[in-house]
């Protein structure tokens, strides 16, 4: 059967020359870099050079670069590091409604500490108003965290203009671009960022591994204490095989930036032109053009999400869904909820996130199923023969 | 995630549509919490001679409607009321946690169709006789009333 993997936002495979590095630094060089033998030594030589490679894809300095155990780490080490490091400054936390549960629920957490925090709100596409984030400041305003772009919807936040505000105010600002790395141009100077998540297997790296981008003269109170490693910023020996990993995909995402966007463009709008010529009634959730050039996120009217999921994955094709059942809870997806979108709407939405191997015989194959699918469901759903009538 | 039963029902349904002018109907669940089941009946001899439902929901939602149709068909209405959500589940070789609370709703929709099916005819019985019918008694009243 014919195979389509669409959740590349979920993750992505491993590119084989990423496997390759990892490989060697398993069977050959897989010393641990703190020692002071030969061993060591090459292992050593691995991170710097995995860490030269992710300050490069990002615009910064190595040593502004910190390994952690994956995207879900760095956030929590920029919000909880800020935390704690500026609690005698002030207590006020600004983040969005929209924020991957990796941000949310750190934030959360925070308030159950006694930190007090502002969940920003969204437009109908899911975008921060930067004027929100200017008005939300207070002298008590310790951080800010705002994602570069969303991994549901896709959609792009003004990043640029949030981080002027913030540094015009003397407040610092982190940001999850996890989802954005490797799609967006990302320069953490143009930027402004104070702080930068990305994680590897997002970009065709093994997963396990992030890193936080931290700007020279930041500073954090660590979640891991322990040995000198990532100066002092986070302790443990380095998962080097990961590390080395990481810094090959940053690497290849640098040099083939390009042709991929490229790519996840041309095919995630046939994807959009297949599915609306066989699908009736589908409406597209997140920003018209301000989003990730690999997402498309759609909700079928009068189907709900899980239902057609295992339709799809019975045809081969993998995607993803803000319906509460795919949730693990009773309610949709709160990015979703957030935009405004309804209830019902939301249960019927569809994330489907293109990669580098997806072809233009996918977007056919995929337009068809799911237009068999929902003729199939619809014919089910009492909203639809409702509709109908 | 699901048992092999419920992956069975769900890609081959039991009993999908809606019955015609049918003696009982049952709604349960709403849009907004994903799930929505609409169970029609035909009722002949106090057994249930036919069954169709529709539903908007998940697949366990729609696993369970097409069991409880399969479950119900050709038995007497005392037997089908003693059917339960978690009788259904179970025919199912189990759902998960998460699905026994908020889509395992399909017995209710059937408890519901013969409901519907009793008052109705309580109503019938009410038109010629000396019946002091609850409030929602007389909506059935209405209906029966009118096209029939």
């Amino acid at each position: 059967m014919r195979r389509v993997y669409l959740d590349h936002a979920a993750t992505t495979p491993v590119h084989p020359e990423v496997v390759e590095v990892m490989r060697h630094y398993m069977l050959q060089d897989w010393g641990n870099p703190s020692s002071i033998h030969s061993f060591g030594r090459e292992a050593r030589a691995g991170v710097d050079e995995a860490r030269a490679k992710v300050a490069a894809l990002i615009g910064a300095d190595p040593e502004e670069i910190v390994f952690t155990g994956g995207g879900t780490e760095a956030d929590n080490m920029a919000i909880k590091g800020t935390a704690w490091e500026l609690r005698n400054k002030g207590d006020h936390i600004i983040t969005s409604a929209v924020e991957h549960h990796a941000v949310l629920h750190t934030v959360e957490w925070l308030e159950k500490q006694g930190f007090r925090a502002t969940y920003l709100p969204v437009d109908e596409y899911g975008m921060v108003d930067p004027g929100d984030v200017e008005r939300a400041i207070t002298s008590s305003t310790i951080l800010v965290s705002i994602m570069a772009a969303n991994n549901e919807v896709g959609t792009v936040q003004p990043v640029a203009e949030i981080a002027r505000i913030c540094r015009e105010k003397g407040v610092r600002f982190h940001t999850d671009a996890v989802q954005a790395v490797g799609q967006l141009p990302i320069d953490v100077h143009a930027l402004g960022v104070d702080l930068l998540s990305l994680s590897a297997h997002k970009i065709y790296g093994p997963k396990g591994v992030g890193v936080l981008y931290v700007r020279r003269g930041v500073r954090l109170t660590p979640l891991l204490h322990g040995g000198a490693h990532e100066r002092k910023r986070r302790a443990g020996t380095e998962g080097v095989p990961g590390i080395v990993g990481l810094g090959k995909a940053a690497e290849l995402a640098r040099l083939q930036f390009d042709q991929r966007v490229e790519h996840y463009r041309r095919v995630r709008d046939l994807l959009w032109e297949r599915i609306r010529e066989r699908v009736p009634e589908v409406r597209l959730n997140g920003h018209p053009t301000e989003r990730l050039p690999n997402n498309l996120n759609l909700s079928v009217l009068y189907v709900e999400g899980e239902s057609m999921l295992l339709n799809l994955d019975m045809k081969g094709i993998a995607a993803s869904s803000g319906s509460a059942c795919t949730s693990g809870s009773l309610e949709p997806s709160h990015v979703l909820l957030a935009m405004g979108i309804p209830h019902e709407v939301a249960h019927g939405s569809l994330r489907m996130t293109v990669g580098v191997s997806t072809t233009e015989e996918d977007t056919a194959y995929v337009g068809e199923s799911l237009g068999e699918i929902v003729d199939r469901l619809r014919a089910m759903s009492p909203l639809w023969n409702a509709r109908v009538r | 995630m699901y048992s092999q039963k419920v992956m069975e029902h769900f890609t081959n349904p039991r009993n999908v549509g809606e019955i015609p002018d049918p003696d009982g109907v049952g709604t349960v669940g709403n849009p907004v919490c994903g799930d929505l089941m609409k169970i029609t009946i035909r009722v002949k001899d106090n057994r249930i001679e036919d069954i169709k439902f529709l539903t908007f929901g998940c697949g366990a939602a729609i696993a369970t409607s097409s069991m409880v149709t399969e479950l119900v068909k050709g038995k007497t209405l005392e037997e089908a009321m003693q059917v339960t959500n978690r009788a259904v589940a179970e025919a199912l070789d189990g759902l998960p946690p998460i699905k026994m609370h908020c889509s395992n709703l399909a017995a209710d929709a059937l408890h519901e169709a013969i409901k519907d099916y009793l008052s109705r005819n309580d109503g019938r019985k009410a038109a010629g006789e000396t019946y002091e019918g609850a409030p929602g008694d007389r909506e059935v009243d209405e209906r029966g009333g009118g096209s029939r």
